[in-house]
């Protein structure tokens, strides 16, 4: 095999393999969990006319049946599980003890079926104690009724507290 | 603005679940492979290997009946995993079907054993099967919450496959280091399968305990001292890798197992300290073993004088082959199939692989290897960080950790940053049990990243929406 061939071949094989670890992480920089969808809702209040933004490679933005300036995401944003973020897409979220929970709080003070969040049908998001010992708070309220949540309202469950973000 | 008053279509918005980006990406690592094996075999035999287009088949066959698994029984798993580890997977098969044409191996194994055997059939072999084992934990574990049950069995299991190796009649003691057991002529590595279930103890254990080591704690000097008693298992867990390292002779392991219990108990209690006192033990434990096991002192003699092997007669000359030979591949290396890293003669396809890679794809094909290795570890962290429930965070995290930290023992050490330490480098070194075990690490993954990001289940149907619908006339 001619000396040429061979190393045409050498760094064809480097520049293939890199091709792939950019690739790879051209994957990782689209792949954040969802901010995307956030991005979109904010520039298509800008936008006239509703056209949605191009770049198909994502499934199809939440945008139809969700209320403009509706939450888009749960955030933990304080206790153990700080940082976890969950989307919200028009589901129940559970939380507590149980392991079945969508989140589950490894707390002393929460019981194993705490609190649920869930959409009612305008698509407003609610928060309803399960009936729990020691309680769900909305600001400084203790839950007893199922409850709308304003837009940025820390609900506090034992030590952990979450809110729900655009 | 019309869009938005579009109320009526109720069903669940799904997340993208990324398998295309997968099947792309996959493909793609199954096209890299081959095109080493035609330019290995163009090098050496000038002329495209024998085969080529069936074994390609038969790979690609493999990790389509992967990504078909993944499709099919964990959806939304991370779409990175599995085709960085098939890459890995076929580039080791190449690398040691190449080192299988050595003819200095070849004639190496004749004088030492009386017969040669290629090596690359065998990990293709256990590549196919470690692929069906990657299926099976997909299909029976729907649900890594329920490894949670089993923490102290766990821990028992792990216990168990650590002494295996010295239990006499079943042990066998290769070049030194006794990490293997032979089973019906197979030889088994333990060490390297209770990598994953000392994982499951660890976690379910620190959840457990996380309170009570991260909170009951005094402040000294700007670190969180804890108490006394909190220490026990801390010292257990030491004591037990010092035990390894005496017996078994195996520094890999040993590293290991401690290392991943530090990064464990450092995620699981945000405490600095432990990492100080980890640090500070294994330096402590190591250097008093050093100072009596003639097999460390060895390794450390080689370490810090690799040329100085040369003179004596150590039959140490490993360390300083293996550094020549990265040496030797420069930026851009020899080419697939022209390196001369078969000098390293013996563990050539199984420690020392990497420097078959340093040699003949140079400095930027080590980087890119790296940074393979290093992408799988984020996801891996990232997969931590999404998990929604504290035993998969620490899971994760103790997965991705003992996968990092057995890519640093390896590479530094055959690039001589640490003493060498004998363990293998996951999915590229030659070795039924490192490819297996790796291959479930991988599912492991793959199965709490499928729940992580998984969008929340479907809502149960509330009563008082129930009572609408009756009400309403139709």
């Amino acid at each position: 095999m001619s000396e040429l061939t061979l190393t045409v071949m050498r760094l064809g094989f480097l520049a293939v393999l890199w091709l792939f670890v950019i690739v790879a992480v051209q994957v990782i920089r689209s792949d954040l969990f969802g901010t995307r969808v956030t991005q979109r809702g904010s520039s298509r209040r800008g936008g006239a006319g509703g056209a949605p933004q191009q770049g198909g490679r994502q499934a199809a933005p939440p945008q139809q049946r969700q209320r403009r300036g509706a939450p888009t995401k749960l955030v933990v944003s304080e206790g153990i599980l700080t940082g976890t973020t969950v989307a919200l897409a028009g589901q129940t979220i559970t939380l507590g003890r149980a392991h079945d929970s969508t989140i589950v709080l490894d707390d002393d003070y929460a019981s194993s079926r705490h609190a649920r969040i869930y959409p009612d049908r305008d698509g407003q998001w609610i928060v309803e104690d399960l009936g729990s010992t020691n309680g769900t708070y909305l600001d400084r309220t203790r839950l007893t009724t199922p409850t709308p949540i304003p837009p940025g309202a820390p609900i506090r469950i034992g030590k952990t507290v979450i809110e729900l973000r655009k | 603005m019309s869009v938005v008053t579009n109320t009526t279509t109720i069903g669940a918005i799904e997340l993208p679940s990324r398998r295309n980006t997968e099947l792309l990406l996959l493909a793609f690592a199954v096209v890299i492979p081959i095109f080493a094996y035609a330019n290995v075999g163009l090098a050496i035999h000038n002329e495209l290997p024998p085969g080529m287009f069936a074994y390609g088949a038969g790979f690609a066959v493999l990790a389509g009946i992967a990504h078909f698994v993944v499709r099919r029984y964990a959806k939304y798993a991370d779409p990175l995993l599995l085709p960085l580890a098939t890459l890995l997977n076929g580039l080791g098969v190449v690398l040691i079907w190449r080192l299988d044409q050595s003819e200095r191996l070849q004639n190496l194994a004749k004088r030492s054993f009386g017969a040669f055997s290629p090596s690359a059939p065998n990990q293709m072999l256990y590549t196919a099967l470690a692929i069906a084992l990657f299926a099976a934990v997909l299909l029976i574990l729907k649900d890594h919450r329920v490894l949670q049950r089993f923490t102290y069995i766990s821990m028992a299991g792990a216990l168990v496959l650590l002494i295996l190796p010295v239990v006499p009649g079943l042990g066998a003691d290769v070049f030194g280091a006794k990490i293997w057991i032979s089973v019906g002529g197979f030889s088994i590595q333990p060490g390297e399968f209770a990598k994953i279930v000392i994982a499951i103890f660890f976690a379910g254990y620190l959840m457990v305990k996380r309170d009570a080591l991260a909170l009951a704690s005094r402040r000294f000097m700007g670190l969180y001292l804890p108490r006394g008693r909190d220490l026990g298992p801390i010292l257990m867990i030491w004591a037990m890798s010092l035990l390894v390292l005496v017996f078994e002779n195996d520094l890999g392991t040993s590293l290991l197992f401690f290392g991943m219990f530090v990064i464990m108990l450092y995620v699981a209690t945000e405490r600095t300290s432990w990492i100080v006192i980890g640090l500070l033990m294994s330096v402590g434990g190591a250097v008093v073993v050093a100072s009596f096991a003639s097999h460390v002192q060895a390794r450390v003699n080689a370490w810090l004088d690799p040329f100085g092997c040369y003179t004596t007669s150590g039959a140490c000359e490993q360390v300083g082959q293996s550094i020549m030979s990265f040496g030797s591949g420069g930026v851009l290396g020899a080419g697939w199939g022209q390196g001369n890293s078969d000098l390293i003669g013996f563990a050539a396809n199984s420690d020392f692989i990497f420097s078959t890679v340093g040699e003949e794809l140079g400095l930027s094909g080590v980087m890119a290897f790296l940074l393979i290795y290093g992408l799988i570890i984020e996801r891996g962290v990232r997969t931590a960080l999404a998990a929604r429930d504290p035993f998969g965070k620490l899971f994760a995290i103790g997965l991705s950790g003992a996968f990092a930290l057995q890519i640093f023992v390896v590479a530094g050490g055959v690039m001589g940053l640490i003493p060498l330490t004998g363990m293998t480098m996951p999915f590229l070194a030659s070795g039924g049990s490192s490819v297996l075990a790796n291959w479930i690490l991988i599912a492991v993954l793959i199965r709490i990243s499928d729940t992580a990001r998984r969008p929340a289940p479907a809502p149960a149907p509330s009563p008082d929406s129930e009572m609408t619908q009756v009400v309403r006339p139709s």
